[in-house]
C-alpha cells in the first residue's frame, strides 16, 4: 500500500500545536510507516505539492499570503484538517479583530513605515484574523489550544482508519 | 398528579412542575444554559426547546412551560439536536468566545455545551464585536465579550438579593448588562458586592477580579441553597 501523504502548515498561531503534535512521541514512528510528511514547517521543501491526502493547518487566516496559501492548499488537497482553536475559531489571533487594522500595526511599529500595512515584503495583514471555515471548507476539526496528543493521535488513528474523522464530547473541548 | 410521557416514556409530575422539572426528576437530560433553579424561569436561551407532539410538533421551552396531563414530550430527536445546536453556534459567532484566555476556561457552561451538542465548528460568520470590559468593580470584572446574555446575573440580583443593581441596555445583539442606570459598575450606588451575579453567570463574562486563566470556578448551586430550594452542600 502506497503511503498517505501528509502535510501541516502553520499560519497565525503559536506553533503550539505542532509541538503537541511532535508529543505524539512514539507514537510517530508508527505514523512515520502510514505517511509521507510532502509539506511541513518540520521538514525542507518549498512548494506545497499536488495530490496531498491529508493537510493539517495550524493557526488563523492573518494575511494575504495565508489566504492565497490556503485557497491553493484547498485546490490540492483531498482532506483539509483545521488543527487547534486558531484554525477552528480564529482564538487568540481574533482578539485583534475588534481593532482597526492600522492602529493593531502601529501599536506594534511605531511611526513610519510599518511592514503588513500594504503588500510589499511581508504580506498585508488582513482586515480581520479569520478561522479556516470562514474562507474555503474544511473537513476535520481538531479542539484544543493547544489539542493534547492523545486528541491528535485519535483523530489521526480515524482517518489512518478510513473511519470518518469526527471527534465527539470531551474531545470537542476548547481551550 | 399529572402524567405525562417524554421520549416515549411515562413520568409523574406535581401540578405547576415545568417540563424540565419533570424531565429531571425522571433522569432525562436537557441541556439548558439561562435556567438556574432558585430564579424565575425566562426561556431567552431556547436551548431547551422540546417537541410536543400531541400539539403538531410546537417547540416550547421545557424550563418554561409547566407540565401537563396527557403531554407527549420529545426532549430528543434529530431535529431538535440540529435546532439546539445551531442556536449554540449563534451564542458562539454572536461575541469573543476566547476559550484559551477565559478565567472560566474548564468551569464553563457554554465551553461544556459545545462539548454536550457536538459543535465541531461555527457555521455562521463570527461578528468579533468591540465590547469594553467594565473592571470598575472593587471585586468583580464584566466582560461583555463573554456574555450570553441569559439574564442569570440580573435575575439573581433581582430576585435574590433585592438589589435590581443589574439590568439589561440596548437590544439584540447589541444588548449588554449595565449597573444602576449605566457607567461603571463601580461607581453604583446599589451594588452591594454580594457577588451572586457571579456566582450564577455559566461564563467568563463575570469574574471575580485577579482570577486568570481557568482560575474562575463557580458555585451556580448558590442561588438554590440560600433561596432554600435545596440544602446547603459543604465544600
Amino acid at each position: 500500500m502506497s503511503k498517505i501523504k501528509l502535510a501541516t502548515v502553520w499560519f497565525s498561531g503559536c506553533s503550539g500545536c505542532h509541538m503537541s503534535f511532535l508529543d505524539l512521541d512514539e507514537r510517530l514512528v508508527e505514523l512515520a510507516q502510514k505517511v509521507e510528511v510532502v509539506y511541513s514547517p518540520l521538514v525542507d521543501i518549498k512548494e506545497f505539492p499536488d495530490g496531498v491526502d491529508v493537510t493539517l493547518v495550524e493557526g488563523a487566516v492573518g494575511n494575504t499570503e495565508q489566504l492565497k496559501m490556503l485557497q491553493e492548499i484547498r485546490r490540492k488537497t483531498k482532506i483539509l484538517v483545521a488543527l487547534g482553536d486558531c484554525a477552528v475559531t480564529g482564538n487568540v489571533p481574533s482578539m485583534r479583530n475588534p481593532i482597526p487594522r492600522e492602529d493593531v500595526l502601529r501599536a506594534v511599529y511605531g511611526e513610519g513605515e510599518v511592514p503588513g500595512l500594504e503588500e510589499g515584503e511581508v504580506p498585508r495583514l488582513l482586515p480581520r484574523a479569520l478561522p479556516l471555515a470562514m474562507v474555503v471548507p474544511v473537513d476535520g476539526f481538531i479542539h484544543g489550544c493547544p489539542p493534547p496528543a492523545d486528541r491528535i493521535w485519535k483523530f489521526i488513528r480515524k482517518l489512518l482508519s478510513g473511519e470518518a474523522p469526527v471527534l465527539a464530547g470531551e474531545d470537542l473541548r476548547f481551550g | 398528579m399529572i402524567t405525562l410521557t417524554i421520549d416515549g416514556q411515562r413520568v409523574e409530575a406535581e401540578e405547576g412542575q415545568t417540563i424540565l422539572e419533570a424531565a429531571k426528576a425522571a433522569g432525562i437530560r436537557i441541556p439548558t444554559l439561562c435556567h438556574l433553579e432558585g430564579l424565575s424561569p425566562r426561556g431567552s436561551c431556547r436551548l431547551c426547546l422540546v417537541e410536543v407532539k400531541n400539539w403538531n410538533g410546537k417547540l416550547v421551552p421545557a424550563c418554561a412551560t409547566p407540565a401537563q396531563d396527557g403531554m407527549e414530550v420529545v426532549a430528543s430527536s434529530e431535529r431538535l439536536r440540529n435546532l439546539r445546536r445551531m442556536i449554540l453556534e449563534l451564542l458562539f459567532a454572536e461575541r469573543n468566545h476566547i476559550c484559551a484566555i477565559c478565567p472560566s476556561n474548564g468551569h464553563c457552561e457554554l465551553q461544556d455545551l459545545a462539548c454536550e451538542l457536538g459543535m465541531d465548528v461555527v457555521h455562521f460568520p463570527y461578528r468579533f464585536p468591540g465590547l469594553k470590559v467594565d473592571a470598575s468593580h472593587q471585586r468583580f470584572v464584566y466582560d461583555p465579550n463573554r456574555c450570553v446574555l441569559c439574564g442569570r446575573c440580573v435575575r439573581a440580583c433581582s430576585e435574590v438579593e433585592g438589589a435590581m443593581t443589574l439590568g439589561f441596555s440596548g437590544r439584540g445583539v447589541y444588548t449588554l448588562v449595565e449597573a444602576d442606570l449605566g457607567g461603571p459598575w463601580g461607581a453604583s450606588e446599589t451594588c452591594t458586592g454580594c457577588g451572586k451575579c457571579v456566582q450564577a453567570c455559566p461564563t467568563g463574562a463575570l469574574v471575580e477580579r485577579g482570577k486568570a486563566t481557568a482560575e474562575q470556578e463557580k458555585r451556580p448551586q448558590l442561588v438554590a441553597e440560600v433561596t432554600e430550594r435545596r440544602p446547603r452542600v459543604q465544600d
